[in-house]
């Protein structure tokens, strides 16, 4: 994986460029596979196995650090009867890779390794197929292993390499194709080493911000100081040695080397209209309440909660999550080749084919002229702003006819990458007369997504006055908020609002966080007023042996002791518990934080998770997701919200918008339930789930104060104490 | 422009730039060494992080004039994928990085801190690394990385 370089002596000083970095050169081999099947019914679309018996696997999903990269090598590799190593992986490049729709909502697995899988066990039945022609032999008592079909019990086999040999399969995926049974699941299961982890810790492997192209220049956009600002005047004599790029309202900036660049962005005066189109953060849930709306719709009704509500003595709680950003380490970085015939672009969009087609709109080029070519960028959890400065890096190539690479600023991602939605939840329940809950309502105000958006409408295409079709993209935001508990009369309203206070997009385990927030703190508020332990309460309403499974799981890893809340106070411990989107993963999650009454401040002792995602491809990986999960939204859940004035983004680095860092670390305690015999469920979004309201919980339990609104800084907690 | 002289990786190596030029840019444009990364230019998330002089130094918010005549490591000079330093080999062994982008900066930050404090405890190395940010939440495996570079039991 080490880059070559090249020694080029410029102006006098040694400079060293990198002209063939690694993933160039896996482009150029793959290169030689341009014009092969793309379509999804394909068998050639996503495996290729070559005349020296490796193989080649085409992934239109994408490894965000989550581990993709070894857990399809297995799922293949397993299938076909070959050592993982064998296996190449090709990931979302749109010249070469199928289109397997995003890279999002926890569906690497379940969705795209499960179409993998059914590729590569259709590959093996073809490989078996042309053996026994060869060995004339049935192929019914023949097997693939080890690269080769050999005869069931021994004997001499051919190896892949001699039976297709680079050739094309030119078979449909056959989706009847016998997979394996898992009793002889070899690979599948295992915890293998990520192949990308040696790179990644010597600094070698190849990120999009690492790319580099010949002839490449640097650039950075100017975004203005107001969101929705029109661009009046530009000084030019204060662009230093930079060279300025207008289209309208979009304003960049570009030389030949990054610090010209750099420093022109500090010094250029350019003029913006004023713009005031914002609430302010503060005021966000009023005006949420306030509208405009799409409509009302009951998303769940069972029973009829309305006359139980009337009837009993009922509680009620608000909910609010605020707007967060993704947060990503890496500001966003993409590098475009563009010439009035084609594009190039490298870019760690989540989702390259379907940016491949809105950058052909963008550029009025066809489809067919644009190339998307994934490269690693830094972790995502949905979208922020790849897409962005990928179109950016499009427009600015055009203008100046040359490649171009754009790196955002820090400022530039925590100010206008997409953010995740508000959500803002309204719950009336009522417990029966045995002390379980009797009746619930949920009534939620959410941005409504747009039907059938081809895209988030990008900034700098909307600047340069490109039309796009306007909308919002949000994921699926209204699920998990009804419990997951026995209850006769449920109804969840939503209140779908016609806009967002900042343009919004899918972020990590869409709308379930705060759902799962507001549900799981509400359950644990009846538990309370019922005098019932939170553990006991859950478990009396839970009939899914499954769910079960893991909320007991988790109050063994907590050492839980049964008493109502909240406790004696100091310490507390707090559970929640999700079925994520009612039909996947399963996770329970157990905290224990100290609470100091004077400050206000929480220490976050011990998490406990039980985690149960069905069959693991590997079981590290899954840990690593679980982990990444659980601190992540132990982060959103403490200190983060996006600040907003009437015209801009306030919070634009990590003192304004502070994140989890090492000393805030807690122990973390992880049970993994293996399901080997049923189907995996994903693992990239749900543990985030309940995180929130175990927090909150536990906080109840130490101090007897409820907190209903993210983040639970010390400041709202010691307010909140009195 | 000035030229500047400076050790990289064991490597006389002269940059001609401004004085008030991040190291950083050097690194990653000038000298091809990209394993620091820009991840904030502000001096507040660790990701460009190198060695100089035995130090922890963030390099988007050291100039390079700063470095004239010093001794800078970056993470590419303490080994590689065949032949990882120990520290790295202990971020492989405990598979500590998801998408990575923070790790130059956890690596480079624990190999300054175990030159300086060989034994440290987990509150020394939550300490060391306060300043180190990570998005993906890879926090514990780093943790247990640098627990088992400095040979103590997994916290
Ligand atoms: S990039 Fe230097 S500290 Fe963030
Ligand atoms: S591993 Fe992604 S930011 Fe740390």
């Amino acid at each position: 994986m080490i880059s070559r370089r090249s020694l080029l002596q410029a102006g006098g000083a040694l400079v060293v460029a990198l002209s063939a970095p690694a993933a160039a050169q896996v482009l150029a081999d793959g290169d030689k596979a341009l014009g092969k099947p793309l379509a999804l019914t394909e068998l050639d679309s996503f495996l290729a196995i070559h005349a020296d018996g490796t193989a080649t696997l085409y992934s239109g999903k994408v490894d965000l650090g989550t581990g993709l990269r070894i857990a399809y090598r297995q799922i293949a590799a397993e299938e076909l009867g070959l050592a993982s190593d064998r296996i190449r992986l090709i990931e979302g490049d749109t010249a070469l890779t199928p289109n397997q729709g995003p890279t999002a909502g926890s569906t690497g697995i379940a969705r795209g390794g499960i179409e993998i899988r059914q590729a590569a066990a259709t590959a093996r039945a073809a490989l078996i197929g042309m053996a026994a022609e060869k060995l004339a032999r049935p192929a019914s008592e023949l097997e693939a292993v080890d690269g080769e079909v050999r005869p069931i019990g021994g004997g001499t086999g051919i190896g892949f390499g001699a039976l297709v040999g680079d050739r094309r399969f030119g078979l449909k995926v056959d989706p009847k194709a016998p997979i394996r049974p898992v009793a002889d699941y070899r690979l599948v299961g295992r915890s293998l080493a990520r192949p990308d982890v040696p790179a990644k810790v010597t600094g070698r492997h190849p990120y999009v911000h690492d790319f580099v192209l010949p002839g490449m220049l640097h650039a950075r956009v100017v975004h203005p100081p107001a969101i929705g600002a029109s661009l009046l005047a530009v000084d030019e004599a204060t662009a230093g040695g930079a060279r300025i790029v207008r289209i309208k309202d979009f304003l960049a900036l570009v030389a030949e080397d990054e610090w010209t660049v750099v420093k022109a962005l500090g010094t250029l005066k350019a003029t913006w209209s004023d713009s005031r189109t914002l609430t302010g953060h503060e005021t966000v849930p009023e005006a949420m309440r306030a509208g405009p709306f799409e409509g009302d719709e009951v998303v769940v009704r069972k029973g009829d909660p309305g006359p139980v509500l009337a009837a009993a003595k009922v509680l009620t709680g608000t909910f609010y999550w605020p707007m967060q950003t993704h947060g990503s380490m890496g500001p966003s970085c993409a590098v475009a080749d563009v010439t009035s015939e084609r594009a190039t672009i490298w870019s760690a969009s989540q989702s390259t084919h379907r940016f491949r087609e809105t950058c052909a709109r963008v550029l009025g080029l066809p489809v067919q002229a644009v190339r998307v070519i994934y490269l690693d960028g830094a972790g995502c959890y949905g979208m922020n702003g790849h897409d962005d400065a990928a179109a950016d890096a499009a427009l600015i190539s055009r203008a100046v006819g040359r490649p171009v690479r754009v790196q955002w600023t820090r400022q530039d991602e925590h100010g206008w990458d997409p953010k995740g939605p508000p959500q803002l939840l309204s719950l009336t329940a009522a417990l029966d007369d045995r002390g379980n809950i009797g009746a619930w309502r949920t009534e939620m105000w959410l941005p409504k997504a747009t039907a059938n958006l081809p895209n988030i409408p990008l900034i700098g295409p909307q600047a340069a006055g490109i039309v796009q079709t306007p909308g919002l993209s949000t994921g699926l935001i209204s699920q998990n908020a009804s419990p997951p508990y026995a209850c006769p009369h449920v109804e969840v309203e939503v209140h779908w609002l016609k806009d967002a206070p900042l343009r919004p997009s899918n972020i990590r385990a869409p709308g379930k966080i705060a759902n799962s927030f507001a549900v799981e703190s509400f359950v644990d508020e009846l538990a309370a007023a019922a005098g019932r332990d939170a553990v006991e309460f859950r478990l009396a309403g839970l009939s899914d042996p499954r769910g079960i499974d893991v909320v007991k799981r988790a109050a063994r890893l907590m050492d839980w002791q049964s008493r109502p809340s909240p406790g004696p106070g100091g310490v507390g411990r707090g559970m929640a518990y999700v079925h994520y989107k009612f039909n996947e993963t399963y996770v329970a999650i157990g905290m224990e934080v100290a609470v100091d009454r004077v400050s206000g401040a929480v220490k976050v002792q011990r998490i406990a998770c039980a985690h149960d995602c069905g069959l693991m491809i590997n079981p590290d990986a899954v840990r690593a997701q679980v982990e990444g999960n659980i601190l992540q939204t132990l982060s959103r859940s403490l200190f983060e919200e996006v600040t907003f004035d009437r015209s801009r983004v306030t919070s634009l680095d990590w003192s304004s918008y502070p994140i989890l860092t090492f000393p805030d670390v807690p122990k973390l305690l992880i049970d993994l339930v293996d399901r080997p015999n049923d189907p995996p469920l994903g693992a990239g979004e749900a543990a985030a789930a309940p995180v929130g309201a175990a927090l909150a919980n536990a906080i109840f339990d130490a101090v007897g104060v409820r907190l209903r609104s993210v983040p639970l800084t010390a400041e709202r907690l010691k307010a909140a104490m009195g | 422009m000035t030229a500047y002289s400076f050790s990289v990786n064991g490597m006389m190596r002269t940059v001609e730039a401004e004085a008030e030029m991040p190291l950083l840019y050097a690194l990653r444009n000038t000298l091809g060494l990209t394993a620091a990364k820009f991840g904030c230019g502000l001096g507040q998330c660790g990701a460009c992080t190198v060695i100089v002089d035995g130090q922890a130094v963030r390099s988007c918010s050291t100039p390079i004039s700063a470095v004239e005549g010093t001794k800078v490591t970056t993470l590419e000079g303490l080994g590689t994928s065949e032949k990882p330093h120990p520290v790295q080999a202990a971020f492989i062994a405990e598979q500590a990085a998801q998408c990575g982008y923070c790790i130059n900066g956890m690596v480079m930050t624990s190999v300054a801190l175990l030159a300086q404090t060989p034994s440290p405890d987990l509150g020394q190395i939550k300490e060391a690394l306060a300043g180190n940010l990570c998005r993906c939440g890879t926090h514990q495996r780093i943790l247990q990385a640098v627990s088992r570079a400095a040979g103590r039991a997994a916290p």
